[in-house]
């Protein structure tokens, strides 16, 4: 029934592809980086690092998968859907807070009455925030999950509800943070290795190892150096 | 030979159209088994969801049919300066996407209700009120008029009349404006997520638990998905049966 659906769907769809161009599969912290660095026939499509690996699972085929973190690429990797993946930046996962808070370290995120909004489990951003988290005495890691009043599908939900002032504090990556958000550095036992991961998708053309390459030491590296990635 | 092939095109378009509106829905049940369905079901946070969602939709649609009642009557039954303008804006949410709803409804009511049950409900009820009003007003309208002057001469209030008359006659009208509103209600997703958030139990409904489920376990995201087709379904055979849906088609 699937095959069907899908069969009708590429019918329906038919003329809507372009062949020339190299679709790029990007978790949603990557889209001011590759935005930048990408040519006119290259086209991004941002979303939770979940998501596009279900979609990958589903039998959408980019050519090019960036996630933000190794699991995902890995698992697919496995599964013989991905080429090798390569780790090509690094992020900081931080407490973010509005310009005027008086939140300076992760204990005052335990104080009764604090809104936090964070990264559902399923994106990465929020299986690195409950890892830092279980790194602290249960007792605080208990009361700062009980502060939580929303778990947002991506990265740029846990922004806007910070911006919109609705959430006190939310975890984010470094390179998420804007205007009137501050970062408050998380101590360095609670920090995970955010590690960000790229592969070809199998069957990709040459054009996809030249993406890969542009993302390791070429003009995409570069651009996510701006951004604040770290680079290998 | 005209009227033959005008008959062939018509046939040929109701077909494309309900393969394409049936086929996704039918790929749902085909891909879950009834046994999937049920532990899927059993998994924590599904059931939360599904309760969630219907208890903010019925709270919604009781105050849309309250409000939008009596203002649906005025709107069918009165002619005032601006009337064209005041029902363009009470329908514009129709056509505004639900990205759109949420960042207004976060502008105007600021995020003091985010994160509450609350704030899902006047999500609901922002997207889907228009459903109902749109409807109600033409169940109404339809109403005969000589009906409703029989009973004001006969010495009934203005008030007696529309609860007497007006209401029974318009049941059908109501009855699928409600349906209408019900079923976009229970769908919402975008302005939910916008202006509510997502959390287990208090604003995450079953939209948005499947959403959260597509990623990880696409399979309980099918259960789910299924059993909201099955709720969908039985209100819409419900609004059926109680006469009110296709009052259209035996005018």
């Amino acid at each position: 029934m699937r095959w069907l659906l899908i069969a009708a769907l590429l019918v329906a769809l038919a003329g809507c592809g372009d062949d020339d161009e190299l679709v790029v599969s990007a978790a949603s912290s990557l889209t001011e980086p590759l935005t930048t660095c990408s040519g006119d026939d290259v086209k991004l499509a941002f979303g939770g690092s979940d998501e596009l690996a279900a979609q990958i699972r589903q039998g959408v085929k980019p050519d090019v998968y960036a996630a933000a973190n190794m699991e995902l690429p890995n698992e697919l990797y496995e599964e013989g859907l991905l080429e090798e993946p390569l780790t090509f930046a690094f992020n900081e996962l931080v407490i973010a807070v509005p310009d005027g808070s008086e939140i300076t370290a992760v204990g005052a995120l335990a104080r009764p009455g604090v809104k936090l909004a964070i990264g559902a489990e399923t994106v990465p951003v929020g299986s690195y925030t409950r890892a830092a988290l279980s790194r602290l005495p249960p007792e605080q890691e208990r009361k700062i999950l009980g502060n939580v009043r929303s778990e947002e599908p991506d990265v740029k939900g846990v922004v806007g509800k910070l911006t919109q002032g609705a959430a006190d504090a939310g975890f984010v990556y470094r390179t998420d943070l804007v205007d009137g958000l501050k970062a408050v550095a998380l101590p360095q036992r609670l920090q995970p290795n955010v590690a960000y991961g790229a592969a070809a998708v199998k069957g990709a053309g040459d054009d996809a190892r030249r993406y890969l390459a542009s993302l390791n030491g070429g003009a995409c590296a570069e651009a996510l150096r701006a951004a604040g990635f770290g680079t290998p | 030979m005209r009227s033959a092939w005008f008959g062939i095109a018509t046939g040929v378009a109701l077909a494309a159209a309900l393969a394409f509106l049936t086929l996704p829905v039918v790929a749902i049940f085909v891909d879950s088994p009834p046994a999937d369905l049920i532990s899927a079901l059993g998994e924590e946070g599904a059931l939360d969801a599904l309760w969630l969602s219907l208890k903010t939709t019925a709270a919604a649609l009781a105050i849309i049919v309250v409000v939008g009642t009596p203002a649906a009557y005025l709107l069918a039954t009165r002619r005032f300066p601006a009337r064209a303008l005041v029902i363009t804006l009470v329908e514009l949410p129709l056509v505004l996407p639900p990205a759109v709803a949420g960042i207004a409804l976060l502008a105007a009511l600021g995020p003091s209700l985010t994160f509450t049950t609350g704030a899902v409900v006047v999500a609901l009820t922002f997207v889907a009120s228009p459903f109902y009003l749109r409807q109600a007003q033409a169940a109404f309208a339809s109403v005969d008029r000589s009906w409703l002057e029989a009973s004001r001469t006969l010495g009934a209030s203005e008030a007696r009349t529309f609860a007497r008359v007006a209401i029974p006659t318009a049941v059908p009208g109501l009855m699928a404006g409600g349906a209408l509103a019900l079923g976009r209600a229970l769908g919402e997703f975008g302005a939910t997520l916008m202006f509510a958030g997502s959390l287990q139990g208090v604003t995450q409904t079953a939209p948005l638990a499947i959403y959260q489920r597509f990623s990880t376990d696409f399979d309980a995201a099918l259960a789910l998905s299924a059993v909201l087709v099955a709720v969908s379904a039985a209100i819409l055979l419900t609004a059926k049966l109680f006469g009110g849906w296709d009052a259209a088609d035996r005018r």
